[in-house]
């Protein structure tokens, strides 16, 4: 179930991004950017290695990285006693994101944040999840009234993305 | 299979709207070529996402030629590319001995003889190199172009666009010596 999903263009900039705790959205905006340079980075290095990588989906991005959510009363009483009280709590709101990317052939990336806190999903799951949204992007683009490189305003993309996302509680 | 005829139909139409529509006073100097080649240009895009979604990653740009050639090219015209041929430096000549779109039009040269103001360009080749740059013919001598190229411009933008999505930019001219066979020369630009 991910949390949330970025189409980025070939000059990187976004052309959908979506989240599901929406109060958040600034931190999920700020991680799809720093996902990017490791993108980059993947891609330039499968053309000096040669490898026989050449598919599309480059798979983790980053080891799996913390992500605190701070409580607006807890920086007040940060250096009380109570603290230790307070930093059960705060480990019990940990949040732990991982990130997948995945770039077409037209080089457009997508990025998908995956809250990882319940159960770890399959390696082919992420796989599928990529499949469906490149099928998703190449129908808009055949779109004749969507200009390549115009954000995405779908509404079939829409749902489509709906449904991979996680209810919000 | 008819899917082949609907194309070749539809490509037809178009082609007499946009040469009509030039003659109802607008007077656009080689504008309907450049309307043809930007809707070569967008189709193109379309296409090739659809194509290489589920091909691997292109090493570099040959690579990619040799995709436009024999993949792109069956997809879109049922065929191959016939012979591909390369200066290494940038430029690429592709030629199609049977040309699908060309096939309908009389095997004969009179189709090619028809514009002698068009060969005082190109110094007796007759490209259409010089159709790219607005402003450069006269509707006069739009109007008697020899109907050859003007059933390439589409293919032209359609080669553009598919290479332009694929991150490399260029640009697409053709040639017809003997018909149906007719080159497509690709420069690539380096930016």
């Amino acid at each position: 179930m991910a949390v949330c999903i970025a189409v980025i263009a070939k000059e990187n900039y976004p052309l959908y991004i979506r989240s599901v705790p929406v109060q958040n959205e600034l931190k999920f905006h700020y991680t799809v950017h720093t996902s990017l340079d490791v993108v980059e980075e993947k891609i330039s290095a499968v053309g000096k290695a040669m490898a026989d990588q050449r598919e599309l989906y480059l798979g983790l991005l980053y080891p799996t990285e913390d992500y605190k959510v701070y409580p607006s009363h807890m920086i007040i009483v940060y250096y009380t006693p109570v603290c230790i009280f307070f930093l059960l709590i705060e480990n019990i709101l940990l949040y732990r994101h991982t990130r997948y990317g995945y770039v077409t052939n037209s080089k457009v990336k997508f990025v998908i944040v995956v809250d990882s806190s319940n159960t770890s999903l399959r390696d082919n799951e992420i796989r599928s999840m990529f499949r469906k949204l490149h099928n998703s992007f190449t129908d808009v683009m055949c779109n004749p009234f969507y200009n390549p490189g115009d954000t995405i305003q779908s509404k079939a993309f829409d749902s489509m993305v709906s449904a991979m996302m996680v209810q919000a509680s | 299979m008819a899917d082949e005829a609907l194309f070749q139909f539809l490509h037809n139409e178009v082609i007499q709207y946009i040469y009509k529509s030039s003659e109802h006073g607008e007077m656009e100097n080689g504008r309907c070529i450049t309307k043809l080649e930007n809707m070569g240009f967008r189709v193109g895009q379309g296409l090739i996402e659809r194509f290489t979604k589920d091909t691997a990653r292109f090493k570099d740009e040959l690579d990619v030629m040799k995709f436009i050639c024999k993949d792109f090219w069956t997809c879109v015209f049922k065929k191959q590319i016939d012979n591909l041929r390369t200066n290494h430096q940038g430029i690429y000549v592709l030629q199609d001995n049977k040309f699908r779109l060309l096939t309908q039009l009389s095997a004969g040269k009179q189709y090619l003889e028809h514009a002698p103001k068009v060969r005082k360009h190109n110094g007796g080749k007759l490209t259409c190199q010089a159709l790219f740059i607005p402003g450069q013919l006269s509707p006069h001598e739009w109007f008697s172009l020899p109907l050859s190229l003007q059933y390439l411009a589409f293919t032209c933008g359609l080669v553009r666009g598919g290479l332009s999505n694929l991150g490399v930019k260029s640009i697409v001219t053709a040639e017809v010596s003997v018909m149906p066979a007719c080159k497509f020369q690709v420069m690539i630009q380096k930016m």
